[in-house]
């Protein structure tokens, strides 16, 4: 343990750079072209999806919205119209088979700035002092709810930095980037996966809908384990990755892991694979 | 988490409540009493600001609104598409979207009154709007009355009234002649701009001669805003020629009186109950200094 070892330089000389980033470029292919698609209109008049993430229309016909956005404006007292519950539903179906984090790790934006501030983060060795519960972003997200019923208004719309940034580039920024600033200074000085893991209500939101997801990552050969640490040294959530390596199932249930898949790229050992919940 | 072994030994759900339940519940109480504070402060619309038509009022707009934004990019398009069909004049450069009020004075007067920039803008972080709701600024870019109104089409939520029958029953907010000293029809003069731009000419604003105190002999035409036909599309606004507009479009709620709960019209009591409410007119006493009663 003396020696400094880098997660994922194992992998990368095991088995090649491209299959030890495999999942990440899908994801960032994923997270940029999803970004791009929005991004085609303003700049190119090519309207494949008109709105934001907290509500779209994609291909002209097919409605998208947020749950936690129409959450909060039922909560406040509005019931949508068809189209935004229709939305609400299209996306409740996709991230209860795919997994409700996979937002988080495939669509957010400002995943691209966490996972620019871990990696600073694990560059630097930075052991903030700062300790968080991972169980707050869930308060956080019922007082939301209780908020918007108080207020009457969606009142998380006011700071959310996932959608503030969306929107920032695809109307005008304003001040939104102060907030992306300040969840990479937290993220990469104050408290590692501070924003993602501990705090973002809507990414616990999200989790909700992983209860039942059907696509999981599954430590299938988990007797080639080495116990090198690289997964828990990538993951944003490194508490789900245990019990499927050590636990009774090889399949990592935890509806807090995202399906980023970096555990798979960083294994040298060829431990992870996507799989069906079983 | 690593510590998990060590909590484990010392009564884990004990623990747990005392070192994570508690102060994760603390700080979400916090910072939702901070967020509800500030939306207490943040509830009412600036004046400056006028919110597409069809828009619920203020408070349930809040409630409904999901920010998304496809009003204003709707906005943009029908403009786009009306530019393409006209040929287009030679406009001023397009202000970008987003851009303070501050440089509204260089837009002024070269700008044509068929606005080049689209109408609806989306609230930044930062400012004293909800930010992802729409809001136009009448000075700048008044609606444009699209009578296929794309914007309410384009609203997802309801947020925007889909009950709107018609663009000239919407109500998003009203005229007001704010300064009758500089406007250049009280001071005698026949401006009539905004009466002439105004999509509801002659039943929400109206030109009502006065007698012109001042020679005596001519006329004063003073612009009226009638509540009932105004839309507050907010050309009045936009095309008034002074420096700073003598007429503006203000939110309803700032724009309007409001008569007290229990205050009843004289005339409209007696047209509904058909007769007079009173009996007759009263007999007052009759009392002089030398009669003694």
């Amino acid at each position: 343990m003396s020696k400094k070892r880098t997660p994922g330089q194992e992998a990368i000389e095991k088995k090649g750079w491209l299959r030890a980033n495999t999942w990440l470029l899908l994801r960032r292919a994923s997270q940029l072209g999803i970004l791009g698609m929005f991004l085609l209109g303003p700049l190119a008049g090519l309207w494949l999806i008109k709105g934001t993430l907290s509500a779209s229309t994609a291909f002209g016909f097919l409605p998208l919205t947020d749950p936690l956005t129409v959450a909060q404006s039922l909560a406040a007292g509005h019931v949508p119209e068809a189209a935004a519950l229709v939305g609400m539903l299209v996306v409740l179906a996709i991230y209860t088979v795919i997994g409700g984090r996979m937002y988080c790790a495939w669509v957010c934006p400002i995943n691209l700035i966490t996972d620019t501030a871990a990696w600073l983060n694990r560059r630097l060795e930075i052991k903030g002092n700062l300790n968080l519960s991972r169980s707050l972003r869930y308060w956080l997200l019922g007082m939301i709810i209780i908020s918007a019923a108080i207020t009457g208004s969606i009142i998380w719309e006011w700071f959310n930095p996932v959608t503030m940034l969306q929107r920032g580039l695809l109307f005008s920024m304003g001040f939104g980037w102060l907030l992306a600033a300040e969840i990479f200074i937290l993220d990469a000085f104050v408290l590692r996966h501070g924003w993602c893991g501990h705090l973002c209500p809507v990414g616990a939101a999200y989790s909700l809908l992983g209860f039942t997801a059907a696509l999981r990552v599954k430590a299938a050969r988990r007797e080639r384990c080495t116990d090198c640490t690289d997964c828990f040294a990538v993951c944003p959530e490194p508490q789900v990755i245990r019990p499927a390596l050590k636990g009774s199932s090889d399949v990592i249930l935890s509806h807090n892991c995202l399906n980023c898949g970096r555990c798979i790229d960083v294994c040298p050992q060829e431990v992870f694979v996507f799989s069906k919940r079983s | 988490m690593d510590s998990d072994d060590k909590k484990q030994e010392q009564s884990p759900s004990r623990r747990r409540f005392l070192t994570e339940t508690i102060p994760a519940a603390a700080g979400a109480l916090v910072l939702a009493v901070g967020l509800a504070g500030h939306q207490r402060s943040a509830n009412a619309l600036p004046p400056y600001a006028i919110r597409p038509p069809g828009a619920l009022p203020e408070e349930k707009f809040l409630a409904a609104c999901l920010r998304c934004g496809q009003c204003v990019r709707a906005c943009a398009e029908n403009l786009r598409q009306d530019k393409s069909r006209t040929t287009a004049s030679p406009a001023a450069p397009a202000p970008q979207l987003g851009e303070s009020i501050s440089q509204l004075a260089e837009l002024g007067e070269n700008a044509p009154l068929e606005t080049a920039v689209p109408t609806l803008r989306l609230a930044e972080f930062g400012g004293d709007i909800a930010p992802g709701t729409p809001y136009f600024i009448p000075r700048i870019s008044p609606c444009r009355m699209c009578e296929d109104m794309p914007c309410v089409k384009a609203c997802p939520s309801g947020a925007l009234n889909k009950n709107l029958a018609s663009i000239n029953e919407a109500k998003m907010g009203l005229a007001v002649l704010v300064d009758q000293e500089n406007c250049l029809n009280c001071l005698g003069l026949r401006c009539d701009v905004c009466y002439r731009n105004c999509p509801v000419i002659d039943k929400a604003l109206t030109l009502e001669m006065q007698v012109n105190q001042r020679t005596g002999v001519h006329a004063r035409f003073i612009p009226t805003v009638h509540s009932k036909h105004c839309t507050g599309c907010g050309k009045c606004e936009r095309s008034c020629v002074l420096e700073n507009a003598a007429i503006k479009v203000l939110p309803l709620s700032q724009a309007r009186g409001t008569l007290g709960s229990h205050y009843r019209v004289g005339w409209e009591e007696k047209d509904k109950a058909g007769h007079s409410l009173i009996p007759e007119a009263l007999q007052l006493p009759v009392r002089r200094p030398e009669e003694k009663p």
